[in-house]
């Protein structure tokens, strides 16, 4: 089996495509950044990859709002090429702004009659942080988290909150198994507030897939969890005993999931 | 048509801005307030009808979920009324940039707009503020105090009254001369100031006699040329020049300061090396390039942003970093961005409003704005934010500073770049407009409470996106060789790029080929202006065409402006017409050389009483909690410090993340383990007392900072930042050259090489008290020491949290009775007592002996010891890893002359004495660490226990006891949220 080529999409602003990128090689992939302009100008080269993510950053600035601008040029023009990517049985995956830009696209199936049922807005304390958070994953179908049931991974977002429309629309997500990350506390506990939920999301949700489980948005970056050595606390578990610090991260699971789907 | 969208929370939603306007009103004396807000978007078309302004409200602005938002006229009463959440009369008021100032977001929306099927519309964006409770005077107040910085933005009370956005009025030429023949040194030095030359007498002088021999006088653009090429901010001319130094060991003539100290210093060290020489390119480029491994180099820099961030401080320390993200862009061929690293010097935050002097903004003001320009830069390029340190006085009131300093990756044969003669000097990147007009001179002149007005221009915004953009097709262009050589457009913009990549060939400026923001702009402003998110590169003609290309693909402007004729002159061309032509030689070797006074008295030391007490766990509480000492999370959590996935050590580390790492560690490249280490050493304090030892402690401290998480202390690189006040003044010049002697003996006694530096003098602010009085503040020395080392393995990194119980602690090197500055003194409010100095040769050995422990594994935790002493760094540590200690400091290495017992215990807690650690090490280990250490001073003091305690001891009395919630709580309450 050849490894599976990754499209890794870059706009004005992306600023973690090379080690997206990194992560996917590592898990068995054959990676490739591209600028989104090279989309736009040609969409069938989507015909040449099995999965695509759109890396975090903030592109364009995030100016408006996050991931706005890149969202909605994928939506105006990429809409029915992406639509038919993901039923051809391929990946798609958003981290951080590419959760912020899928969100805006429409890929994520996260509209109905009235509209959006969710977003990401702004953090509850409305800055702009940075830690590593304890999620629960409840995969159901969710390729990138097959096997997955819980891990550590940082967040860096100013925008992360999922933020819902109302109670029926959480009901709908939630009871179609679409909330497939949450924020919790170290022992796997739910999480009660900040900081353990950093932003104040609706649910402790952190992560959304789309109705056929090949389309995942996360807020945090797996790809910051490669190496044992990326681990905050990786020094104290050296000194502990029983601990490679020259071991993998938890993050590298949704990106050899993603390889091995193909395998 | 102009239209305007409103997005306003939805209700039920929060109105976040308003919540941050109501908080920061409080803190400025606005109480009772009730206030609601809405992002505002002027959008001009011609072909815009109502309908299509919704559906861009709808397409671009809204977010439905959690938003709603209002379509119509400017100033229509639809859009003027409160929102519904304003229960109370409320008054709107308006704040737009003001005309010419960047505004990103508009751009971006431009962009978006054009994408929706509307292409050319034109956006400006407001914000808008109802305010309820406040009388008109009261409301005006608030808005020059916290909704606009005027030297950026204007706001209006009430109705905008505009009916198309402006576009400024074309611009007609018309060259420029200024007269100087006949000028006497008076008016010579009148025209210096008002046209914000800012050059001396004897600078005014040969110009106007080069002129007198050509029998011409000078065109605006001519002059101006002049003042950038030589202003303090490009030339270094005070500390580069001639100084006649006297200190109490008599006197010494400088050639140039710097280079017969800190350079030479580097030299000696080459040329000692040999061909184990691992420094590539030292304070030649743009940033200071060393050897990393095999295939790469790496380089650092840091740089000043003050005299902006004390007008605009978002502005300023925004465009601080994106400045030195550009000097590491354009060093050598142009390196990768890998970290940043940002220092602060604010006067505290809670220093009264109603007692800031006529034109100065409130320290809090200052500090919030500061972190935020630094946070949305440096998180927006995607360069992690890694270390850092925050230093408080008073006299930082009006002139606060912001070091700026980033570190890049750059294979080894990109390390050099020349530019060709017949060339084309090509920018890249942003357009130029009216921004950062005298940058480079206004920064070289005093702030005064005029300083907003006359030089607001001065102002900077950034467009961290835009410099990414750059970035990314820069690095491009470099991997397939489109450029000979690259710099950026720093202060004095083309002026100084093209002047300096032309200096040894010779330029012919196109000035109306460079893109330009808005018209109106002259010829003489599109030479000077400090626009950011430049780049010029050399490029060669057959290779042209596939920049512009790849530029293009990018959606990057790329434009001829030059080519690099070998004639020796500078020619500045607009639309065909010379308007100014002047020999390289003159620019860069020109200038009339001046001789400076320096002298240097040392302050006469007076003893250090230690208080007679006891017990000093209220002391250590305090200390814990002086704005220097205490935790600076809020605003290392804002800063994304992960970003390229390389982080091996954090800024803050421990069980729970929140212990104050010494040095942070990344790991540039993702497929090797090796690592590099930045560091940094600052202590003011210190400069009162003996700027040479505040200098050699800052080495020290920057170098055992890195050597702490496990630095290899023969692989550490240095750059000087200097910050210093007025150097006409010859004490104040005397105590810089102190410092930079430190520098040079330091340098060679450790073997750590200065690879780069920078100079902002110049640092003091002036004003009229209620008297009618001038008083003039300058700012304390100041010398920020950044160390950038490097680590063989990452794995072999340490952290200063405490692991486990069960471990036994040690001290490593002497503590000397040194409470010169220190924190126990500033608490107690006590003066007096010797500075902290270094012992270089035993510095050396300790580092070394450390880092063989560190390296074979023995050490379970290290932390240095710095403000506060032993006691603040076993504190940290205990609370960090959440593990209980008891020592006994009556059996740590002391030395020096006590007067009593009291003198010598409280020295052994709390004196800040250099080259000193504690470590943790595991009890089978204490062995094999101590052979390491066997040539050094250390001394096992205490141990690790399985409960909740902190117990310090004095020859088996207890002198702190504590719980470690207590000492982390105090800690962390001072600055928890600014």
């Amino acid at each position: 089996m050849p490894a599976p080529r990754v499209l890794v999409l870059r706009a004005p602003g992306t600023n973690c495509d090379e080690e997206t990128a990194e992560a996917f090689r590592l898990a068995g992939a054959a990676a490739e950044r591209l600028h989104v302009n090279r989309l736009l100008e040609n969409p069938a080269l989507l015909d040449g990859f099995q999965a695509l993510c759109v890396p975090g950053g903030f592109s364009y600035g995030d100016d408006i709002s996050a991931g706005r601008v890149l969202g909605n040029q994928i939506r105006l023009a990429l809409s029915e090429p992406l639509r038919k990517f993901r039923d051809d049985g391929k990946l798609v995956l958003g981290v951080c702004n590419g959760f912020q830009v899928l969100v805006k696209t429409g890929l994520l199936d996260i509209e109905d009659s009235a509209g959006p049922l969710a977003t990401l807005t702004w953090n509850d304390h409305g800055r702009y942080e940075a830690r590593w958070v304890h999620l629960n994953a409840t995969p159901g179908e969710c390729v990138f988290l097959r096997g997955v049931e819980r891990l550590e991974l940082p967040i860096a977002h100013a925008e992360g909150k999922i933020a819902v429309r109302d109670d029926a629309a959480l009901d709908a997500l939630t009871s179609q198994g679409r909330v497939v990350l949450r924020y919790s506390v170290a022992d796997g506990g739910e999480a009660k507030g900040f900081p353990a939920n950093p932003n104040g999301a609706t649910a402790n949700a952190a992560g959304l897939t789309d109705s056929t489980g090949r389309v995942l948005g996360l807020m945090p970056h797996p790809e910051r969890y490669l190496f044992a050595t990326q681990h905050p606390q990786w020094t104290r578990k050296k000194a502990a005993g029983g601990y490679d610090p020259q071991g993998d991260g938890d993050g590298l699971a949704l990106f050899r999931n993603a390889v091995s789907y193909f395998g | 048509m102009l239209w305007e969208v409103d997005v306003l929370p939805a209700d039920g939603r929060p109105d976040r801005a308003a919540e941050r306007l109501v908080e920061a009103a409080a803190h400025a004396g606005f109480t009772g307030l009730a206030v609601a807000t809405a992002r505002g978007f002027l959008i001009e078309g011609d072909a815009l009808d109502e309908a299509a302004a919704q559906r861009i409200a709808d397409g671009v602005f809204t977010d439905s979920v959690v938003e709603l938002r209002r379509v119509g006229k400017v100033d229509c009463e639809h859009l003027a009324s409160a929102p519904a959440r304003m229960t109370a009369a409320a008054k709107l008021v308006q704040v737009l940039p003001k005309v010419g100032v960047m505004d990103p977001t508009a751009q971006s929306a431009e962009q978006a707009i054009a994408d929706l099927g509307f292409a050319g519309s034109r956006v400006r964006t407001l914000r808008k503020y109802w305010v309820a409770g406040l009388d008109d005077s009261r409301l005006a107040e608030l808005g020059r105090k916290l909704l606009a910085n005027d030297a950026i933005e204007q706001f209006v009370i009430g109705p905008l009254g505009i009916e198309h956005l402006p576009s400024g009025a074309p611009y007609k030429f018309e060259l420029k001369h200024v007269t100087l023949s006949g000028l006497d040194d008076d008016a010579l030095m009148r025209l210096s100031k008002s046209q914000q030359l800012y050059l001396q007498l004897a600078e005014m002088q040969t110009i106007q006699r080069y002129f007198g021999d050509l029998n011409r006088e000078p065109t605006d653009i001519e002059l101006e040329t002049i003042a950038q090429t030589w202003s303090e901010h490009c030339s270094h001319k005070t500390l580069a020049g001639r100084i006649a130094y006297r200190d109490e060991n008599g006197e010494r003539r400088f050639e140039s300061m710097l280079k017969e100290t800190i350079f030479a210093a580097t030299k000696q060290l080459q040329a000692q090396w040999g061909a184990d020489d691992w420094c590539v390119s030292v304070f030649k480029d743009n940033a200071g390039i060393v050897r990393f491994d095999e295939t790469d180099n790496v380089c650092f820099k840091v740089e000043t942003h003050n005299h902006p961030s004390a007008l605009e401080p978002y502005g300023g320390a925004n465009t601080g970093l994106g400045g030195v993200i550009r000097d590491t862009l354009g060093t050598g061929l142009g390196a990768k961005p890998i970290a940043s690293t940002d220092v602060f010097c604010f006067a505290p935050p809670d220093t009264a409003d109603d007692s800031l002097p006529q034109g100065v903004l409130a320290p809090r003001r200052v500090m919030n704005g500061v972190v935020e320009g630094v946070r949305d830069y440096g998180n927006r390029m995607g360069i992690p934010t890694v270390n850092g340190a925050i230093c408080f006085d008073e006299r930082y009131l009006g002139n606060p500073l912001v070091f700026c300093g980033n570190v890049g990756l750059i294979p080894h044969e990109m390390s050099f770049g020349k530019p060709q003669p017949n060339d084309l000097a090509v920018a890249i990147g942003g357009r130029t407009g009216r921004d950062g007009i005298h940058g480079a001179t206004f920064s070289s002149a005093e702030l005064t409470h005029e300083s907003e007005s006359l030089s607001g221009g001065a102002v900077q915004i950034g467009n961290a996106v835009e410099e990414k953009k750059v970035a990314d097709v820069l690095l491009a262009a470099r991997d397939r060789g489109l450029y000979n050589a690259v710099t950026d457009c720093g202060a004095g913009g083309f002026s100084s790029a093209i002047g300096e990549m032309g200096e040894e060939i010779g330029a012919e400026v196109w000035l109306e080929k460079a893109p330009l923001k808005y018209y109106g702009l002259s010829y003489t402003e599109i030479w000077i202006s400090e626009a950011q998110e430049r780049m010029v590169v050399s490029v060669s003609d057959d290779k042209w065409e596939e920049l512009r290309q790849l530029c293009e693909s990018e959606g990057v402007e790329a434009t001829a402006i030059a080519r690099f004729t070998p004639t020796g002159n500078l020619k500045l061309t607009y639309h065909g017409e010379t308007v100014g032509e002047l020999p390289m030689a003159l620019l860069h070797n020109g200038r009339p050389p001046v001789v400076r006074e320096a002298t240097y008295t040392p302050p006469a030391v007076t003893p250090f009483e230690a208080p007679k007490r006891g017990d000093f766990t209220e002391d250590l509480h305090k200390i814990l909690g002086s704005l220097n000492v205490a935790s600076k999370e809020w605003v290392i959590r804002q800063y994304d410090h992960e970003v390229q996935s390389g982080s091996v050590v954090k800024p803050l580390v421990g069980i729970h993340s929140d212990g104050p790492g010494d040095a942070a560690i990344v790991r540039p490249k993702l497929t090797s383990r090796r690592g590099v280490v930045i560091g940094c050493g600052i202590n003011p304090r210190y400069g009162d007392l003996d700027a040479y030892h505040m200098a050699a402690s800052a080495i020290d401290e920057a170098m055992r900072n890195c050597v702490a998480v496990g630095a290899d202390p023969s692989r550490i690189a240095l750059l000087d930042n200097f910050c210093w006040g007025d150097c006409e003044k010859s004490q104040t010049l005397g105590s810089l050259v102190r410092a930079a002697l430190a520098c040079h003996d330091l340098a060679i006694a450790l073997e750590a090489p200065f690879v780069s530096g920078k100079d902002s003098l110049n640092n003091e602010f002036s004003y009229f008290d209620a008297s009618g009085a001038k008083q003039t503040i300058a700012i304390p020395p100041t010398l920020l020491i950044s160390a950038m080392g490097q680590i063989d393995d990452v794995a072999n990194a340490v952290t200063m949290d405490l692991k486990r119980a069960g471990s036994v602690l040690f001290v490593v090197g002497v503590t000397h009775n040194e409470m010169g500055g220190s924190h126990l003194g500033l608490v107690n409010d006590l003066t007096g007592g010797d500075v902290p100095k270094v012992d270089p040769a035993g510095a050396k050995q300790t580092f070394a002996a450390l880092h063989a422990a560190i390296k074979q594994g023995l050490v379970l935790a290290c932390h240095d010891a710095s403000e506060g002493g032993l006691a603040v760094a076993f504190a940290e540590m205990a609370f960090a890893g959440g593990v209980a200690i008891e020592a006994d400091l009556a059996s740590a290495p002391l030395a020096g002359e006590y007067a009593n017992d009291y003198d010598r215990m409280a020295a052994a807690l709390f004196s800040e004495s250099n080259t000193r650690f504690v470590c943790e090490v595991a009890e089978e280990d204490a062995e094999r660490f101590m052979a390491c250490l066997v040539a050094v001073p250390h001394a096992l003091v205490g141990r690790t226990f399985d409960e909740n305690g902190f117990r310090l001891k004095w020859n088996g009395v207890r002198v702190v006891e504590s719980g470690l919630a207590s000492l982390k709580e105090a800690w962390q309450a001072p600055l928890r949220m600014a």
